[in-house]
């Protein structure tokens, strides 16, 4: 489904990512991990547009995507969430999940504002999925709370529930689980699986906790210093001698 | 028992400035775009909307006119600077507004330069001439009532609902796959187009126009406006503007010490003022309207 | 040519002028990556001090007089700074940027009401020039030249050679880096508005002497600084000098192509032109400048 070939990204003289290349396949969970610093957070925005690649290509579903804008590549069906939780705070959780759609033709300013009816059956059939949606994070009690208003850990299902309504193939979480409780954690994993089992998302995931990665992931990719230094099922990767030393750092 | 003429005068400002404060208040309030050169587009309506009516073009036309060239003045300016850091887009209105002043002061064959234009003709529409304040003040009012209308239908939209997305975080916006330079745009040049507008009918009112209405401070003014009324509240924008329209009329009346510049202290007061609310209520006094969703009715409700 | 050399003597004049307020703003936005639009009037203040105390009653000569307004104008730039734009570091954007605008109306209605709306001068005594080659230059001129040059050298020698200087880039380079590491933050930017307002001073009094006063020549210097920012490129103090004399020499040598009442407008038009073309500016850096910023 993602295909990253040896993508590169320099800041002047500090090279973040070095011809780093991996695949991600379709409805796997695959995680993206390294020590501070290792270029995490660079790749995904690399990959989504949000920085230019200075080398490499990235293909999703077998078409090129290197270097278009953000937006267009969420168009195309990748959806991701930030390392610090970006949902709209002084907009309510239900109009945040509703903004999310793509391709609404209330988006439009003309139609939007004439209400046409098809503008209105979008409306309803997006606000049918978005209390659904809720309903199973068991967030439809706060849905018209300001978004900003609601606990960490809320606002991170928040900005998990608005990418799913943009329905997407895949999904780049960014530590989907640093900031939250211990006994919430459980809840976002089982949540991660379950879309994977019964909507068939795919995931690809950043995270600093190692039992999270070992516990949810299929795959794991290792980074250290921008480079790739492992690439395996978490049982490879907890023996690798290389990702031993990255992480006992000498 | 105050003069009704005079009331009936600061309605017909309070009609034209409420239009500028909505119209500023979608852009700022609802999209977060910092602009501060509103009076500049707010000129630009007046100006070309008056030269063509004094070419004998009907006032319809001339007022169309007006708010297109407005708007494609926005677009010019945006074009460059929607993409950039949103500070970009403060200083580029800013310089804006100072360059329109510098046209209509120096731009003397079409502008008549610091003489201004006298005898605008007045508004009509089919045959019905506005030609009294009583008069006017149904033109301006209506035209208040669709711009209202129209925010208020822009900002409860799918449309606005991405406004406020690229308000509240831009990146997290482009991340949904929204375009976000085309929705600042068009709202932008919108917008402006409708301060174009208000600078029709303001011109058409007065019958002169000259570069000293198109000033900076007119643009704070309306800042000071909207702040107040609460940024993103159309109806406490209304109720602002008409609280300071009044008050900035009661300020003429109060008797000052002898060589007191009242226009000065008036800009210190309410320059002042806008440090201390902006201060303490950053989204100002008012809140914005929540828009609220009902499982069982199905339907959105505010 | 003898013509065009003139021009050129002039742009480099006021230029240096252009120079000094830009750097102020640059330092600001490198510190903070905030666009203090009050430094025009902040500098049109500082004109006026030195006017006040060199021109009226007081009559101290022209070099303490700025001294005298620099440290004056600091203090203010200070205050403003934790009147301001302190309390609303955790605000939304528009916030700051919208009380920088009304310090500035502030601030141009104080000096309205305290020393008149009308057009004032130094009316320093007409001056022979000297002649350097093909160009006139007078003694006044010479000040302003020299004097933004040792400015800039002592700006260069803050920057480059001082702890100061070393934390002001710090923390231009990364605050919460730098706050990480012991520095106060806040106070490193006290500094910074401290030293770029005293520049804005000097550069407000020698647009004084080379042109004249009036009250609102706040906006007109913003926008000038602005301009020569991005030419240079935002947060880049080199750069922002460099912008200064470019925007200086092209008013000047851009009167002999268009009429004069347009000259202010030809800083505003290249500020367009850079915007369209290259908005991080000759030294600065493309990330900085998009609107999405991660």
């Amino acid at each position: 489904m993602l295909k990253v070939e040896n993508l590169t990204k320099n800041f002047g003289e500090l090279c973040a990512v070095d011809r780093l290349s991996f695949e991600v396949t379709q409805g796997a969970i695959q995680g993206l991990i390294g020590p501070n610093g290792s270029g995490k957070t660079t790749v995904f925005n690399l990959i989504t547009g949000f920085l230019q690649p200075t080398a490499g290509r990235t293909f999703f579903k077998d078409r090129e995507i290197t270097g278009l804008p953000s937006h267009a590549i969420a168009q195309a069906g990748i959806a991701r969430t930030f390392q610090l939780v970006r949902v709209f705070r002084r907009v309510t959780v239900l109009e945040n999940l509703l903004s999310a759609p793509k391709a609404q033709r209330g988006e439009r300013i003309l139609p939007g504002a004439l209400q046409t009816p098809q503008v209105r059956r979008e409306e309803r059939e997006q606000l049918d999925r978005a209390w659904d949606l809720l309903s199973v994070v068991g967030l439809d009690g706060v849905a018209n709370e300001y978004c900003g208003n609601l606990p960490y850990a809320e606002q991170k299902m928040v900005e998990l529930t608005r990418a799913l309504m943009t329905d997407p193939d895949l999904i780049l979480l960014d530590e989907p689980t640093s900031g939250i409780n211990p006994t919430l954690v459980n809840q976002i994993l089982d949540y991660i699986r379950m879309l994977r089992e019964a909507r068939g998302k795919t995931f690809l995931v950043v995270e600093h906790d190692m039992r999270v990665i070992m516990n949810l992931c299929d795959r794991i990719v290792v980074l250290n210093y921008g480079e790739k230094i492992a690439d395996g099922t978490p049982a490879e990767i907890a023996r690798d001698r290389a990702v031993i030393d990255a992480y006992l750092g000498v | 028992m105050p003069d009704l003429g005079l009331l009936v005068h600061l309605a017909v400002v309070i009609s034209i400035y409420g239009i500028l404060a909505i119209s500023l208040n979608l852009i700022i309030g609802t999209t977060g775009l910092f602009t501060i050169g509103h009076a500049a587009f707010f000129g630009i309506g007046a100006y070309t909307s008056a030269i063509l009516a004094k070419l004998g073009v009907p006032w319809i036309l001339a007022a169309l006119a007006g708010i297109i060239l407005a708007g494609l003045v926005a677009f010019l300016i945006g074009i460059p600077t929607l993409r950039l850091v949103g500070d970009y887009l403060a200083v580029v209105t800013l310089g804006l507004g100072e360059i329109m002043r510098a046209v209509f002061k120096n731009w003397i064959p079409v502008t008549r330069g610091p003489m201004g234009l006298p005898g605008i003709p007045h508004a009509a529409i089919l045959g019905l001439r506005f030609d009294t304040a009583p008069k006017f003040l149904i033109l301006s009012v209506i035209c208040l009532a669709i711009v209202f209308f129209i925010a208020e239908r822009i900002i409860r939209s799918p449309f606005g609902r991405v406004l406020k997305g690229v308000r509240e975080d831009e990146t997290a916006a482009q991340a949904l796959g929204k375009n976000t330079y085309r929705f600042k745009m068009i709202i932008f040049v919108t917008g402006c187009g409708m301060a174009g507008l208000a600078g029709s009918l303001y011109a058409h009112y007065i019958s002169y126009i000259d570069p000293g209405s198109f000033v900076m401070w007119l643009t704070f003014f309306i800042i000071l406006i909207i702040m107040l009324g609460g940024l993103g509240n159309n109806v406490g924008a209304l109720v602002a503007t008409t609280v300071f329209v009044l008050l900035r009329e009661g300020l003429r009346f109060v008797a000052l010490p002898e060589g007191l510049n009242p226009a000065a202290l008036q800009q210190l007061i309410f320059g002042l003022l806008l440090i201390v609310v902006t201060i303490f209520m950053p989204r100002g006094l008012i809140p914005e309207r929540k828009i609220t969703y009902d499982r069982e009715r199905d339907h959105a409700q505010s | 040519m003898d013509l065009f050399a003139q021009l050129l003597v002039n742009g480099l004049i006021a230029g240096g002028t252009y120079a000094l307020a830009a750097i102020g703003y640059s330092m600001v936005y490198g510190a903070l990556k905030f666009i203090n639009f009050a430094h025009g009037s902040v500098a049109m203040v500082g004109a006026y001090f030195v006017y006040g105390l060199a021109v009226s009653r007081l009559n101290i000569p022209l070099l303490p007089a700025m001294l005298l307004s620099m440290v004056l104008t600091a203090l203010l730039g200070v205050l403003i700074e934790r009147v301001a734009y302190r309390p609303l570091r955790q605000a939304p954007k528009l916030a700051p940027l919208t009380t920088a605008i009304a310090v500035s109306f502030v601030l141009d209605a104080l000096v309205m009401i305290v020393a008149g709306a009308d057009i004032k001068s130094f009316s320093l005594p007409a001056q022979r020039g000297y002649k350097i080659g093909p160009v006139y230059i007078t003694p006044v001129q010479i000040t302003i030249i020299v004097t933004s040059l040792v400015m800039m050298v002592a700006v260069y020698v803050l920057l480059n050679r001082t702890k100061l200087g070393k934390a002001i880039r710090a923390v231009a380079d990364d605050r919460s880096l730098a706050e990480v590491s012991g520095m106060d933050a806040d106070l490193v930017i006290s500094a910074v508005f401290a030293i770029g307002s005293a520049l804005a001073a000097v550069a407000g009094a020698l647009i004084g002497l080379d042109t004249n006063l009036q009250p609102t020549m706040g906006f007109n210097i913003t926008v000038k600084a602005f301009a020569a920012v991005v030419l240079g490129g935002m947060g880049s103090v080199p750069g922002a000098i460099v912008g200064g004399f470019l925007i200086g020499i092209a008013e000047n040598l851009g009167v002999w192509f268009i009429p004069p009442v347009w000259k202010d407008s030809i800083a505003y038009g290249i500020l367009i032109v850079m915007l369209f073309f290259r908005p991080s500016g000759i030294f600065g850096k493309k990330e900085d400048t998009q609107a999405t910023v991660l």
